[in-house]
């Protein structure tokens, strides 16, 4: 331990002294790096987990939805709540990089592609997991010939499709000038890669017009995704809001929604930022500072999720409605109540004890926390979609006894962790291919700090 | 101009029989296309009514069985029956939970062994109030919840009042079962356990067979039966006439054995709908648990049944 902050003492020391690192040692610094044994054994991994969720989900395309636990009352179950969750971290890439952006911080520069690369993938995976939950998903194709309007979901699938692409340009525009820099290390990259990164980039000639240009296309993306984002979490949470359901007809749920999906967006990037500035000792770029500034911003999230929290329960607890009053004992004292406590406290109470200080907001302290966030995020979505669905209105009766709960098959586990690790191996895929940290920004923003 | 009018009815009578004889020598062609066939006259009239109410006088020879009523159309199935609004009054105080309803329901529509579109739920709606057994089946609101959410169309509301669902479009995404304050819907989870004439059938929205995995499915109000006239199966199957079923622009319904006049029995009776309050409007209506032909207790042998 006292190791570790001596370690980081010389990395602060290390950081006063970027500003005057030279531009090739930035270059030499960032570009992107093979992986190592521990790279290999974690794509391994990760690989070995999707290739198991798809063995499941394999089976459950061959038998149906009846391999999963899913019954007629609980007919949403761990499928939503983790498409929820996805949706809720892509909003992240909007946080990070556009409102930054628009409000000229700076600080937030290299982790912007981070944030995008975790939305990039968080979305991807938000959309294959809501084809896992449709009982017939060859029919998908109905969604575009036979939509109609006025459903929420057709709102999600224009709404997700139009985010997927922003997001995807919002990473792409500002990669060209770092892939101008990639094209000069064609030995370093290999031939493939090589050959990649001339495909997608070798229009970039990076003259003062191209420049003009992208600034603009980013600029126009950067005001585009907010109100995108926020459009694609609401809708989300309408697909609850709009029914009757106790714990789902609520007016707080967009605003609730979204204030949960920015904490937990950026839950993921401080744990993204941590485990990289480790892996690929980014020290120099990865300061204390960043963890410092992002920790106040954690806690603000923190913060203003708690208070949507109790604007969710605090009001209907104190009427107790005969409709709601089960599920809500169900959630305080009754058999979601461990979940359900974990949630509040994992998930918020206990990271902005932890944040307020400034010794919690040192860079291992975070990355804790960043893990309690997210932790505490997914089983907070598992919490908002069971608990409501196993009491409706009416008594759950004439149907067999394994209809009145819910715990996951072991296929419901398997995809979902399956798709959790897929969306780890885009993101470190995309961190194997591209500078994690943009190498142009950096030495652009040297430049104007030196001068 | 008598002359006339008779000769174009004649003409009309002898092209219809002789469709209707074309479909005598061959099934297996559509009995209603067109073409006509010479039939040998007998000799021998029979007295008939035509449509327009007049008697008229036709050879024995050009007399055919009607064939079956084809199978309505997709199109027609999402249409409904014109002029019509269907309703159905249950009365809480002749229930006594036997679930005949249930069971006529599950064979009629080869429903999954497990399944129920209709259930028969012990309600009581405080502690010291009296418990009553209520039957339930899909509302058929006129404000169908299950309808506005559904991102594909295949379940919808029809001109008549009906709710039906279109199992050849449904994506299986249970929007429309978590939209249900009435959990009426029920979702063929895996492969239905059906014989494999009927799964081998086309499916129909109005039959609602054969049932399809990854596809939702619930209460149809028998659309079939009604299209023909005839009551919906719980209606019949049910001994004690819980089940009262009619046409609200006629205003009236019956159970089979008794008729009434709907808006009389709801006056009378003070029927009311489940859940008012969320604005759904529903087609069923219920007659409270008063007078009641049995007690409570008498259904609670036949519930154990299923409600371990």
């Amino acid at each position: 331990m006292e190791n570790l902050l001596v370690n980081e003492k010389i990395a602060d020391q290390e950081a006063t002294d970027a500003m005057a690192i030279a531009d090739e040692q930035i270059i030499a610094d960032l570009l992107p790096q093979k992986f190592g044994k521990w790279g290999k054994i974690w794509t391994g991994f990760l690989l070995a987990i999707c290739l198991l969720g798809m063995y499941a989900y394999y089976r459950q395309l061959r038998y149906g939805l009846i391999v999963t636990n899913m019954k007629d009352y609980v007919s949403w179950g761990i499928y939503i709540s983790n498409f929820v969750f996805f949706v809720a971290i892509s909003l992240v890439g909007s946080l990070i990089t556009a409102v930054f952006r628009l409000a000229n911080v700076h600080w937030s520069t290299p982790l912007t592609r981070i944030a995008e690369m975790i939305a990039v993938a968080a979305i991807i995976f938000a959309s294959l997991i809501i084809i896992v939950d449709m009982g017939s998903p060859e029919r998908f194709y109905n969604l575009f010939t036979h939509g109609r309007i006025q459903s929420p979901i057709i709102w999600d699938v224009i709404v997700i499709t139009t985010y997927f692409f922003i997001s995807i340009l919002l990473l792409f525009y500002p990669l060209l000038p770092d892939i101008k820099i990639l094209l000069r290390f064609k030995e370093r990259s290999g031939n493939a890669l090589h050959k990649f990164y001339n495909y997608i980039g070798s229009f970039w000639k990076g003259t003062p017009e191209q420049f003009k240009l992208s600034d603009k296309a980013i600029n126009i993306l950067c005001i585009t995704i907010i109100p995108v984002a926020f459009t694609i979490h609401t809708v989300t949470s309408w697909l609850f809001a709009t029914t009757y359901r106790p714990g789902w007809d609520s007016t707080n749920f967009g605003a609730y929604f979204i204030a949960g999906a920015f904490l937990v967006g950026s839950g993921s990037v401080v744990v993204a930022m941590y485990v990289f500035r480790k892996a690929y000792h980014l020290e120099k770029y990865i300061t204390e500072n960043h963890f410092e500034k992002l920790g106040r911003i954690v806690v603000l999230l923190a913060l203003l999720y708690l208070y949507f929290n109790v604007n969710e329960f605090l009001t209907p607890a104190f009427k107790m409605k005969e409709s709601e009053s089960a599920y809500l004992n169900g959630l305080f004292s009754g058999n979601f109540s461990p979940v359900f406590w974990f949630a509040i406290i994992i998930g918020m109470i206990l990271p902005i004890l932890i944040l307020v200080f400034k010794k919690g907001r040192k860079p291992l302290p975070m990355f804790i926390v960043g893990i309690m966030v997210v932790v505490g995020a997914w089983f907070k979505r598992y919490l908002i979609v069971t608990p409501t669905l196993l009491h409706p209105f009416l008594p759950m009766h004439d149907v067999p006894a394994s209809y009145r709960h819910y715990f996951p098959s072991w296929e419901e586990w398997a995809i979902t962790c399956g798709s959790l690790a897929g969306a780890l191996l885009i993101i470190t895929i995309l961190a194997r291919i591209f500078p994690i940290i943009p190498i142009q920004e950096t030495i652009t923003e040297q430049h104007e700090t030196v001068k | 101009m008598e002359q006339e009018n008779n000769s174009r009815r004649d003409f009309l009578l002898t092209g219809l029989v002789a469709a209707g004889l074309v479909a005598g020598c061959t099934p297996n062609k559509d009995p209603f296309e067109a073409g006509a066939v010479e039939a040998k006259a007998s000799g021998k009239k029979v007295k008939l009514l035509s449509v327009d109410g007049e008697v008229i006088e036709v050879d024995e020879a050009f007399l055919k069985p009607v064939p079956h009523m084809p199978p309505v159309s997709n199109t027609e199935a999402r249409l409904g029956i014109p002029g019509k609004k269907f309703v159905m009054v249950i009365d809480l105080s002749r229930c006594k939970n036997l679930k005949k309803c249930q069971s006529a329901c599950n064979h009629a529509h080869d429903l999954n062994p497990g399944e129920n579109w209709i259930k028969v739920d012990p309600m009581q709606n405080a502690d010291h109030t009296a418990p009553y057994w209520e039957p339930t089946t899909c509302m058929h609101c006129d404000e169908p919840p299950c309808v506005k959410v559904c991102p594909v169309d295949a379940t919808f509301k029809r001109q008549d009042g009906i709710v039906l669902i279109d199992s050849d479009r449904c994506i299986g995404c249970r929007f429309c079962m978590a939209a249900c304050p009435y959990s009426t819907r029920v979702f063929n989870w895996g492969e239905p356990e059906i014989p494999a004439d009927v799964a081998a059938q086309p499916y129909s929205a109005e039959t609602s067979i054969p049932q399809k995995k990854g596809t939702v499915g619930k209460c149809d109000f028998c659309a079939d039966m009604t299209r023909m006239g005839m009551l919906p199966h719980c209606v019949s199957a049910c001994p004690n006439g819980v089940y009262a079923f009619g046409d609200l622009n006629e205003d009236s319904v019956t159970n089979g054995a008794e008729t009434f006049r709907f808006s009389d029995l709801i006056r009378d009776k003070a029927g009311y709908r489940l859940m008012e309050d969320l604005g759904t409007k529903p087609s069923v209506y219920y007659l409270p648990p008063v007078s009641r032909n049995f007690p409570f207790e008498s259904g609670l042998e036949n519930d154990k049944l299923q409600n371990k």
